[in-house]
């Protein structure tokens, strides 16, 4: 059978790898949770730490979850409409 | 002060972190979807689990901005986004913020927790009663005609506002097609911001005022709501953050579950019209008001406005009306995963009848 020249080719090894860069940052944050806890909940300066996880879980993770759909098929709408 | 705050982080278990993963992703669907919403189940849900009440509206907030990120990102690539309406509103989004958090303060300070909550529900009852019934009518109105497929109209308002011409303050917007004066969206990102604060949905008057008075597609307010949701969530979060009010791990689950949400959510926007975005926020507004109703009587009976309520019907209306707002959410994920997979379908099986050639040329 012929390959369908318009397919494109599944992300599935950024998917392994922010894959596994998400588990590994989760499993720091519940296996250090007292450590994490003690100077995220400082306060003043130590505001930067909750901002900073935030932006780097959802950078990993949300590339993660991306190539995820991406891989399982579900993906936004490729053909334009006439208008 | 600081060890007090950290003592306030609960104990997790893993019943707990799949509630928050589960709400989180449902939350994250509708909010990829329509630009907001979740927040308002996360956070009294929280609280159930034994997280004080700022600790769960700060770790809420330091989901929510990553989320929004995450979903205005993914919206950008599909052209949705309005970058500098989206900026212009978040900006005076955070002025109504700070105001309504005052006013929230004010208000606690003068008539305790009850008042406050009180306050709470009345805006969510006020401002979803008006705001929910426009747009749950104009969807409804949309369907009876037949027109669920068409391009939206601007209305008369959006027109008026458009035509608008003060020198020195216009600015050309890409969602709107049209030059509008900033002192316009001013008051509407002021209101946004104050809602939010309130009830901790702002997209409720950000993503519909975006649309029937600036005259923005439904679907780039929606998506450019993402922009201001994440204005509004980064200066919250930092401003609970230097208090020491975020407890990372509860936002971190949440996240984990919302991210997943998210991306399916502006996943489906591609495959509707406006009509569904307007049907999937006014079901769900409508749905949350009943929800907060039950509990007016609840707390004016506390504060002796009217005559006590026993203890029971309490706790029935309590439960009944987070039982409610449970549902709301629900509803809107229903409405939102049967759009994106029967749109996935009719894609599917459109380019399965198309000639390969033809779809090469496409």
């Amino acid at each position: 059978m012929a390959k369908d020249p318009v397919k494109k080719k599944k992300p599935i090894s950024k998917m392994v790898f922010t894959g596994v860069v998400t588990v590994s940052l989760y499993t720091t944050l519940l296996l250090k949770q007292d450590v994490i806890n003690d100077y995220f909940g400082r306060g003043g300066v130590y505001a930067i730490l909750p901002i900073a996880t935030a932006f780097l879980f959802s950078f990993f993770h949300g590339s993660f979850t991306g190539s995820f759909w991406s891989v399982l098929g579900i993906e936004a709408k490729k053909r334009k409409e006439v208008k | 002060m600081h060890d007090i705050v950290a003592s306030n982080f609960v104990d997790l278990n893993w019943m707990n972190m799949a509630y928050l993963f589960f709400v989180g992703f449902v939350g994250g669907l509708v909010s990829g979807f329509i630009g907001s919403g979740g927040a308002f189940v996360l956070t009294p849900g929280m609280m159930s689990m034994g997280v004080p009440g700022l600790v769960a509206v700060a770790s809420n907030m330091c989901h929510k901005f990553p989320k929004a990120l995450v979903g205005a990102l993914k919206r950008a690539k599909y052209g949705q986004v309005d970058v500098k309406l989206g900026l212009i509103m978040g900006a005076s989004a955070e002025a109504g913020v700070l105001f309504g958090a005052q006013i929230q303060q004010n208000i606690k300070n003068a008539f305790g927790d009850v008042g406050s909550n009180l306050y709470v529900s009345m805006a969510f009852v006020i401002v979803l009663g008006i705001v929910g019934t426009i747009v749950l009518r104009d969807a409804l109105r949309t369907y009876r005609t037949g027109n669920t497929h068409d391009e939206e109209k601007v209305t008369k308002i959006a027109r008026w506002v458009q035509s608008i011409n003060i020198p020195g303050t216009m600015v050309y917007f890409k969602s709107l097609n049209a030059r509008v004066s900033v002192l316009l969206t001013v008051p509407l990102g002021f209101a946004t911001g104050m809602l939010a604060a309130t009830i901790a949905v702002g997209g409720f008057i950000g993503v519909p005022s975006m649309i029937y008075v600036l005259g923005a597609p439904s679907l780039m307010a929606s998506a450019t709501e993402l922009v201001i949701a994440f204005i509004m969530g980064l200066g919250g979060s930092f401003k609970y953050a230097m208090h020491g009010l975020v407890d990372i791990r509860l936002a971190m689950i949440i996240l984990a579950g919302s991210l997943f949400g998210i991306q399916l959510g502006a996943i489906g926007t591609t495959y509707v019209k406006g009509y569904t975005i307007k049907l999937v926020m006014g079901l769900i507004m409508v749905i949350v008001l009943f929800s907060r109703a039950l509990m007016v009587p609840v707390y004016s009976s506390q504060l002796g406005i009217i005559s006590p309520i026993g203890d029971t019907t309490i706790k029935i209306l309590k439960n009944a009306s987070f039982a409610i707002m449970i549902l709301a959410l629900l509803v809107g994920a229903i409405v939102v995963l049967s759009s994106l997979f029967k749109g996935i379908r009719e894609e599917r099986k459109t380019t399965a009848c198309e000639p390969a050639t033809e779809r090469i040329k496409v």
